[in-house]
């Protein structure tokens, strides 16, 4: 007998939105997938980009590797090989991704395709899916959360995109690159901090 | 250029390629887990084990790795190391395995490990290989306490100085010393803001010292500005 949280969810769905995107925020609470929120928040366009192809993959691991954990490794006794076998998923599913996209839609390629590749190496991906086992989530309850903690990097690094193309704008030469970007999510981490930590879930 | 020495290779990792200040890598770690210097102190020890075993690893198989599929070579290297740091943590240290969390399975996604494998050991012979990780190491070492000190320091008022060390054959964190200062506490520092405040701050300070360098550079060459 294979045991497991169940599929259905049985956790309230709305507080693990809300944390998904506010209270534990990947980029700005957990710190998960920085070096992608420096590198490509440069301009809106290619954070748009980037935020579209990690919500997708994010998702889209949570499906995968929710079954690959309770079916395989966890009555084999294998949960040490988890990291191993998350990241080869993900990598392999980037990859095949990569190929139908490229083959059946160039559009949507130059769009999306060029941040494929960046993201089997993205930490809030992996991190995602470690965190769906850690916490005992059921199978609705995970892919929710992956896909909430998506939203949450994508308004993230939108904003921040916003902010720096402003400064770019106004000429703040010193604050442009890295440092206005850490200096953006410091203002944004006291809101949400702050914000939401007053509201009881 | 000057000659290639063990040495020299080692104080390269520590200043001119800093991974956090200089090359921007490895970001996600140095911030969540520096809540204190004890935490610093025992992410950089996971981290400069796998970094060795990956570095040593991937220079000496360099040659017969073919190169279309090098990068997941270099992960399934780098999870070999990154599982064993995590049940070596997970037996002997439980405390600090709490306290890492997540971020100990995640260093396999680590860009400074990945990026030394490619731009380093896989150009490079054996020995300057680990040169470069241990160097690579201590210049990662001195950030994570750094920003751990400062925000320890003015997060909680005092800074709790520990090292690894075995007590009645108990391995752990044994604290040994503190220094505090005397000044109200600010919970932010501890918070996550405190964390990008500080990163932030300091990486602001490089660079006005670093732009009067070359200033005071310009200035001696007798260039008119």
């Amino acid at each position: 007998m294979i045991e497991t949280p169940g599929y259905l969810p049985t956790e309230a769905l709305f507080p693990i939105v809300v944390d998904a995107m506010f209270t534990k925020n990947f980029l700005l609470v957990m710190f998960l997938g920085l070096c992608s929120y420096v590198g490509l928040t440069t301009s809106s366009e290619t954070s748009k980009g980037m935020s579209m192809a990690v919500t997708f993959v994010m998702t889209m691991s949570a499906i995968l590797t929710w079954p690959i954990f309770y079916y395989l490794l966890k009555p084999n006794k294998l949960m040490f090989l988890q990291t191993i076998c998350f990241i080869l998923v993900i990598a392999s599913f980037v990859q095949l991704v990569e190929f139908i996209i490229h083959r059946y839609s160039p559009a949507l390629y130059r769009s999306l395709g060029i941040y494929l590749p960046l993201i089997s190496t993205n930490c809030a991906v992996l991190g995602v899916v470690l965190l769906n086992v850690k916490e005992d989530f059921t199978y609705g309850a995970s892919i929710v959360y992956a896909f909430g903690a998506g939203l949450g990097y994508s308004w993230v690094m939108l904003a921040t995109a916003a902010i720096r193309e402003k400064l770019i704008m106004r000429g703040v030469d010193r604050f442009s690159g890295f440092i206005g970007a850490f200096f953006a999510a410091m203002m944004m981490a006291l809101i949400v901090v702050s914000y939401f930590g007053v509201v009881k879930l | 250029m000057a000659e290639k020495s063990f040495v020299r290779e080692v104080v390269r990792g520590i200043i001119k390629d800093n991974p956090v200040f200089v090359l921007v890598l490895g970001l996600c770690p140095t911030l969540a887990v520096t809540t204190s210097f004890a935490n610093g102190l025992g992410m950089s020890f996971a981290f400069a084990f796998v970094l060795l075993g990956s570095n040593f690893f991937v220079s000496l198989i360099r040659k017969i790795i073919p190169s279309g599929v090098r990068i997941p070579i270099f992960l399934l290297i780098i999870c070999t190391f990154v599982t064993m740091v995590d049940m070596l943590l997970e037996a002997y240290l439980p405390p600090m395995y709490e306290a890492l969390g997540i971020f100990v399975p995640l260093i396999v996604v680590n860009c400074i490990v990945i990026g030394r494998a490619e731009a380093y050991a896989n150009r490079n012979s054996v020995i300057f290989s680990i040169a470069d990780a241990i160097g690579i190491s201590i210049g990662y070492l001195l950030v994570l306490l750094l920003i751990g000190s400062i925000r320890e320091l003015f997060g909680t008022g005092k800074i709790q100085f520990v090292m690894l060390m075995v007590k009645g054959g108990v391995p752990g964190f044994y604290p040994i010393g503190e220094v505090s200062i005397p000044i109200a506490p600010a919970t932010v520092m501890i918070t996550p803001a405190g964390a990008f405040f500080t990163i932030a701050t300091l990486m602001l300070l490089i660079k006005i010292i670093g732009d009067r360098k070359r200033m005071m550079q310009l200035k001696k060459e007798g260039v008119e500005l």
